[in-house]
């Protein structure tokens, strides 16, 4: 008992001591779960049937159109979501964080609302203010215009800009609020020295905002290539399922859970997974390394 | 004072460790209260007594647990000597299907019984069932019932689901929009009848005589099963570029470019969009199985009266007209605690008389025991809603075709299937204009490439 306390006590150990909690999570939910992935990527894999199979759920991956039409729909999502959502809340933020505006808190609160909205809920209303039919809100408004219905849902362009109209809504109040904790650490000094100097609100935004802003901006650029790639829950709701005509709503999760699930082939949906994981880990380094996160963490 | 920090240290370390504990077993009890939220466990008295066999069944649509309800009543006043207690958990569609593919797969969890949806069936009899094989309690049922839909649960002579309805296809018309067209609903026997009837309402109304459908196949299935062919070769590999396909895709599109009939709102006439757009009287007819009753009265309360039933329009005359879609089929799992008692009560509350007369009367569904189906006192019976509702009485028509209830074979590549048909080739073929074959062609290759064939 003594010894043992001992141990526990001792500078060497006990940083472990602190630490397990999180190791074990992770070797469980993470190590475990990628060690068993990729086994089974390399399977077929059915009640009481588990054959090695080799290469070939990634041969029949890569000449697969539909994949591959998941692929670019999740990369597109990716680079159109990060387009929108960085710089415009960015803006909201610095504007929100003004003293002199008016009734900043109120912003903030509207803007963060549709965070806490269920999706299920959200993705219900986005598909009726997109219905087909002439008398949904976004057909009323072009006939308004005077244009004719369109089947929002069902044409390529009309459907993806409603997913990023719904990504968008739902989203920007969750990186402002980012934005703003991030603005809350620029020192109020340099703003007034800049003006003593001359600078302009604008020149301001560019000279200062947004170089101290680079160590938030690069958290939201990471978690937003992550989401981006692996958003399903959108499309889902959206499209009612995780099958949109033409699939012009599939992403690559929504084709894990096509294969893992509807059709019941884990070992290939496996493949995708892993495939997955690649693109982003592949991305998301090539970003860090590219913004000096990861060279600063080396010296 | 070395005491006191020694003391401090201890409450830090306790500390640290009931987080520790806490942290995991946040992790389950969130989880578990999850799934607690979603699903209903469903308390229904069952009159079992305190020995009964407890089980557990998996449904997704909560009637039926009603429904099961009053047959445990009634096999447990049949049989006291061997009493069962079910214990019932609702849980959404896909929920429910995911759980249990993921328990059967680890041979952990599952329940002891479970309705399984048709277009998910085949995801459980790939590789080794897990599932019981059913054929020796449906014996002594088996020549009551319609062979094609035990067939549809079946694998390598095994049944292992049991059907629960027909849903054998029929057109519906509705006889306000025909009358004021001048068109006899029961003289169409063909597609070509059924075109000259279109161009009358059309031009008479301005309305459609039909829909077609863009994520469903209940149009196409029936125009398939008419010329005998299915989406699989005899041999179970994807055939989705047969003539017969080919020549009712181009059916379907013929109609459309002529504007008898118009894509459906919402996909299909089982939508919210679809009900409300029939529901205001703007086609004249639609194929669907006959358990699209019970929506009629659910959904479209404005045509009480107005809703005939009709056999599907065949090509030719003497070809088969009808064909069983949709349905859901209930299972006895491997690691039920009685398979035998399971299996036993699971027959009699499916494919017995007195179950297919409650699956009528709970449920509005077409039963699979073809006794029923003379029986007038059950049939014609004045008080039931869903014959008030209707023009004629839903059991003529099930007559009139009940030895043509044709069969879609629902197999392993049957999900590969669906889901091209129904995100691609429907869209191209009926919304997009595309030519019917080409297309066709297009889907076969990539299902061949896609199952590796």
């Amino acid at each position: 008992m003594v010894r043992l306390k001992k141990i526990l006590n001792s500078q060497k150990v006990a940083p472990y001591v602190f630490i397990t909690p999180f190791i074990l999570t992770f070797l469980i939910f993470f190590v475990y779960p990628l060690f068993s992935t990729t086994i089974m990527s390399f399977q077929s894999v059915l009640p009481g049937q588990i054959e090695f199979i080799g290469f070939t759920n990634y041969r029949r991956l890569f000449s697969d159109k539909i994949f591959w039409k998941a692929v670019s729909n999740s990369i597109k999502y990716m680079v159109v979501t990060i387009l929108f959502l960085i710089p415009f809340p960015m803006l909201f933020a610095f504007f929100i964080d003004k003293k002199i505006m008016i009734g900043r808190e109120v912003f903030k609160s509207i803007f963060f609302l549709p965070a806490l909205t269920s999706v299920v809920v959200a993705g219900t209303i986005f598909r009726l203010i997109f219905g087909e039919l002439p008398g949904s809100l976004m057909n009323t408004v072009i006939s308004a215009l005077g244009m004719a219905p369109i089947k929002w849902l069902k044409i390529q362009k009309t459907g993806f800009a409603a997913l990023i109209i719904l990504a968008c809504w739902r989203w920007t109040g969750v990186n402002m609020l980012y934005f703003l904790s991030g603005l809350k650490n620029i020192p109020e000094q340099l703003y007034e020295s800049a003006a003593i100097d001359g600078a302009n609100g604008f020149e301001r935004f560019i000279y200062i905002t947004i170089p101290l802003l680079k160590p938030t901006t690069i958290y939201v650029l990471t978690i937003s290539i992550y989401a981006g790639l692996a958003m399903f829950t959108e499309s889902y709701m959206l499209w009612a399922g995780n099958n949109s005509p033409q699939n012009i709503g599939l992403t690559i999760v929504g084709y894990l859970y096509r294969q893992g699930i509807e059709k019941n082939s884990m070992g290939y949906a496996s493949a995708v997974g892993l495939i997955l994981l690649i693109f982003t880990m592949g991305i998301n380094l090539t970003q860090l390394r590219f913004t000096g996160v990861l060279k600063k963490e080396e010296e | 004072m070395k005491g006191y920090k020694k003391g401090i240290k201890y409450i830090f370390m306790g500390f640290l460790s009931f987080c520790m504990v806490l942290s995991i077993a946040g992790c389950n009890n969130t989880k578990m209260d999850a799934s607690k939220d979603r699903s209903t466990s469903l308390e229904i008295d069952t009159g079992a007594s305190e020995d009964a066999t407890k089980m557990e069944m998996w449904v997704f649509v909560e009637l039926h647990s009603k429904f099961y309800g009053e047959m445990i009543r009634r096999w447990n006043q049949q049989h006291p000597d061997r009493q069962l207690d079910i214990r019932f958990v609702a849980l959404p569609y896909d929920d429910m299907h995911n759980k249990l593919q993921m328990a059967l797969q680890s041979g952990k969890g599952a329940p002891d019984l479970c309705d399984i949806e048709v277009g998910k069936f085949p995801n459980f009899l790939m590789g080794e069932p897990q599932l019981e094989s059913l054929n020796d309690v449906v014996e002594p049922y088996k020549d009551s019932i319609v062979q094609s839909r035990l067939d549809l649960y079946s694998k390598d002579g095994n049944i292992y689901g049991l059907p629960t309805h027909v849903g054998a296809t029929v057109m519906f018309y509705n006889t306000e929009i025909l009358e004021e067209a001048g068109v006899d609903y029961t003289q169409i026997e063909t597609w070509d009848d059924y075109i000259l009837a279109g161009k009358k309402v059309v031009e008479e109304t301005s309305k459609s005589m039909g829909v077609a459908e863009t994520n469903a196949m209940w149009t196409l299935s029936a125009l398939l099963a008419q010329q005998s062919s299915d989406y699989v070769t005899d041999d179970g590999k994807p055939n989705v570029n047969s003539k017969e396909m080919i020549k009712a895709m181009t059916l379907i599109q013929d109609m459309l470019n002529e504007g008898i009939i118009e894509v459906c709102p919402g996909g299909q006439p089982d939508t919210e969009e679809g009900f409300g757009y029939i529901n205001e009287g703007n086609v004249a007819s639609m194929v669907m199985p006959l358990w699209f009753m019970s929506r009629f009265l659910d959904y479209m309360p404005d045509l009480n009266g107005k809703i005939a039933i009709a056999p599907v329009p065949v090509f030719e005359k003497g070809m088969p007209r009808s064909v069983g879609l949709g349905g859901t089929g209930t299972v006895v799992t491997k690691t039920a605690v009685d398979t035998q008692l399971a299996k036993e009560f699971l027959a009699f509350a499916k494919l017995s008389e007195e179950a297919n007369m409650q699956v009528w009367k709970v449920l509005g569904f077409d039963p699979v025991n073809t006794n029923l189906w003379k029986n007038k006192e059950i049939t014609h019976d004045e008080e039931n809603k869903f014959v008030q509702y209707f023009v004629n009485n839903p059991f003529e028509v099930l007559n009139e075709v009940e030895h043509e209830i044709e069969l879609i074979r629902s197999l392993e590549i049957t999900p590969s299937i669906n889901n091209v048909i129904g995100t691609q080739v429907l869209n191209d073929i009926n919304e997009n204009g595309a030519d019917p074959e080409a297309t066709l062609n297009d889907a076969q290759a990539q299902l061949e490439n896609e199952l590796g064939l």
